[in-house]
């Protein structure tokens, strides 16, 4: 992502890297390009043309779409979506970012197996990982019955089919994917620049707070835009933790698509999500770069 | 009916727990492709070998590509049909009415001969005119029909749809902790040992069904104001509601998750398969009556054997497997008339509701564009 400083390279070589780098970097990236352009072409395509009744679209121009969107009923769910996804990634930072401090400060070799152990839920189907929450946390399930039976509690507790539910869901889902970017900015970040620090007279929390912080901000947000993006769209934890009493813009686009035959505002919603993530994007280079022009610097 | 993706293993678990009921279900099938083949035998045999004797002449060269739900046919159905018909079959599996509906308007020939779709999407299919009128004097076995099966308000008199199998919504509930429902009102303002403890379904036209027959409505209204009303009684009951589901409703009655939850009759009789005090209801303000279709695309080169597709599976011993097997009702005479189907009414009451009982209820149609209407309502409750 950020491919700064070759430094003052001289023209000839400069030309080499790039081309080797065009090389390595272009099959992928015209893949990408093509299999992300095109169908972003035609998702705003389709926010101006009129539903079909039995699927697809009319080629009739209409904004009627977008107004629909702004209908409150649409406009609270996607604020839900925010709220939801939100809280899952502050949650998921406060976890994730002391979780990866921790692990690069194990030994090399254990570094690696700790860094296996975060991944492990993925070898996994997401599906039946949240199926197995239910069986957890149903009324009926092993932690009531417990609860009940030890009898610290009277009657089974309401852990399942709530928003809290869905967060708790989306954080298990999501956690490993802050942990490892958080684990990578913190190992890049150079060991001198904290010696200096404390030679300097600084201590352990200021040396963090001053130096390995802001060096691994940039990482952290990545982190962060990692667990938003897809908690964002999530479809299946709302509908099966949350019981589909919480309805995310996840679940109202699939809805479009697959049961309302509503391609145009489902159209309209997917893009919406879209500009939505565009524009973080755009904050987290800001920061960064903020941020990398600063450190030499200071 | 409507999302039958967890069918299959559904399906599977069914049969472990009844592995009598499977074992006898797989030998009724072979011998009806047997019977249907060679010897005019059995109870089966009526109608069978005059279908079966032209059919083979003209099917030559002919091949089906049919789909349907995932799990609701025999497995072997391909090997059976091609023995029968001797034409190669091949099956492809949809979850949801929408998802074979996509497929069958993107345009142009969708390369499917016979599709399964529930009745009011028969209806759309054919407004849309992709559907290919039934020729009954290739359909013998047709007249295995109940007559009140041929006259569904979807399609009366089976222009372009054949019924596969039909039945009811209604309450499924653990009758070993609760009286039996009597009313919607049970599920929509449910007593206090209920409360929490009951679902609806997600599905639009059936997450409305309750609180529209409660009301007195028909479940087919477009009238805003009634719908209007009836999305007000579901905000109201969500507050006492355990969850939406109109997937694993029946195996929350069996972990005692859930004390009742509105249900399709078939799809009751899975979680009273495990659990014998499992009951199902229809509440006195009534319910409706659904049927799964057969169809045949108007795009399909091979229009013959998608008849003599449709009348195999309307001989009764393959439709009797259905019955037995999926444990839905089939709106065939002869196949509800065999023994083994008849004998199925000890344990699964529902399976022996008459055509008159189910008559009663509302056939669900297609409502055209003002389906929006229920799609809205749908987003709107659940996102309250």
């Amino acid at each position: 992502m950020t491919t700064t400083s070759i430094g003052s390279g001289r023209g000839a070589a400069r030309r080499r890297a790039l081309i080797g780098r065009a090389a390595f970097a272009g099959p992928g990236l015209v893949y990408v390009t093509a299999f992300m352009t095109v169908p972003l072409l035609l998702i705003a395509t389709y926010t101006v043309l009129t539903r079909g009744r039995f699927g697809g679209v009319k080629w009739e121009f209409t904004l009627g779409n977008f107004a629909k969107a702004l209908d409150p009923t649409y406009l609270s769910i996607l604020g839900n979506s925010l709220l939801i996804a939100g809280i899952t990634t502050v949650l998921a930072l406060l976890l994730g970012y002391p979780t990866a401090y921790g692990i690069s400060r194990l030994p090399r070799q254990w570094q690696a197996v700790a860094i296996v152990m975060v991944v492990l839920p993925f070898w996994s189907n997401f599906l039946i990982r949240t199926y197995a929450w239910i069986v957890l946390l149903n009324s009926e399930g092993p932690i009531n019955s417990a609860l009940v039976s030890l009898g610290v509690i009277g009657a089974p507790l309401d852990l399942l089919y709530n928003r809290g539910a869905v967060i708790a869901g989306l954080l298990y889902a999501y956690l490993p994917l802050v942990i490892l970017p958080v684990y990578a900015a913190i190992e890049r970040v150079d060991p001198q620049l904290q010696e200096a620090a404390r030679n300097l007279g600084a201590s352990k929390a200021r040396t963090f707070w001053d130096v390995t912080l802001p060096l691994t901000l940039p990482g952290t947000m990545i982190g962060a835009i990692f667990v938003f993006v897809p908690s964002m769209g999530n479809f299946v934890v709302p509908e099966l933790l949350g019981g589909g009493k919480t309805v995310m813009v996840g679940n109202l686009i699939r809805d479009q698509f697959l049961e309302a035959r509503n391609w145009p505002f489902g159209a309209v919603l997917a893009l919406s999500v879209v500009a939505f993530l565009v524009l973080l994007f755009a904050l987290q280079a800001m920061v960064a770069r903020r941020i990398n022009s600063a450190g030499p610097r200071a | 009916m409507r999302r039958r993706s967890t069918l299959a293993l559904v399906g599977l678990a069914t049969c472990a727990l009844l592995v009598s009921a499977c074992s006898s279900g797989s030998t009724s099938t072979e011998t009806s492709a047997a019977a249907a083949s060679a010897a005019p035998a059995a109870p089966a045999a009526s109608a069978a070998p005059a279908a079966s004797t032209p059919a083979a002449a003209d099917l030559s060269g002919q091949t089906l590509t049919v789909s349907n739900w995932a799990g609701y046919y025999p497995e072997d159905l391909a090997a059976q049909v091609e023995k029968a018909l001797g034409v190669p079959l091949t099956i492809a599996n949809h979850a949801t009415n929408e998802e074979i509906m996509a497929k069958l308007t993107a345009g142009g020939d969708s390369g499917f001969d016979v599709a399964f779709v529930s009745g009011q999407y028969a209806q759309a299919l054919n407004e849309a005119g992709l559907l290919e009128p039934i020729d009954h004097g290739k359909i013998p076995n047709i007249a295995n029909l109940y007559p009140e099966a041929t006259q569904l308000a979807f399609d009366p008199g089976n222009a372009f749809s054949v019924p596969y199998t039909w039945g009811t919504t209604g309450i499924c509930y653990r009758s070993d902790l609760i009286p039996e429902p009597t009313s919607w009102n049970d599920i929509l303002a449910p007593s206090a040992e209920n409360k929490g403890k009951v679902t609806q379904m997600t599905t639009e036209r059936w997450l409305a069904l309750p609180a529209l027959k409660s009301l007195g409505f028909s479940i087919n209204t477009t009238d805003d104001g009634q719908l209007q009303q009836a999305k007000d009684l579901l905000i109201a009951s969500k507050k006492d509601l355990l969850a939406y589901d109109d997937t694993t409703f029946y195996s929350r009655l069996v972990n005692g998750e859930a004390n009742a939850v509105v249900a399709w009759d078939g799809w009751c009789n899975y979680g009273t398969a495990e659990n014998p005090d499992i009951k199902f209801t229809i509440p006195k303000e009534g319910s409706d009556l659904w049927s799964d279709t057969m169809v045949i695309l108007k795009s399909s080169k091979n229009k013959e054997a998608a008849h003599a597709f449709i009348n195999f599976i309307l001989d009764p011993a393959n439709h009797a497997w259905v019955a037995e097997n999926i444990l839905y009702k089939v709106p065939n005479k002869a196949a509800m008339d065999v023994a083994a189907v008849k004998e199925m009414n000890a344990t699964y009451p529902n399976m022996g509701m008459t055509p008159s009982d189910l008559l009663k209820q509302e056939v669900v149609v297609d409502l055209g564009e003002d389906s929006v209407k229920y799609t809205d309502l749908a987003t709107e409750v659940t996102s309250s």
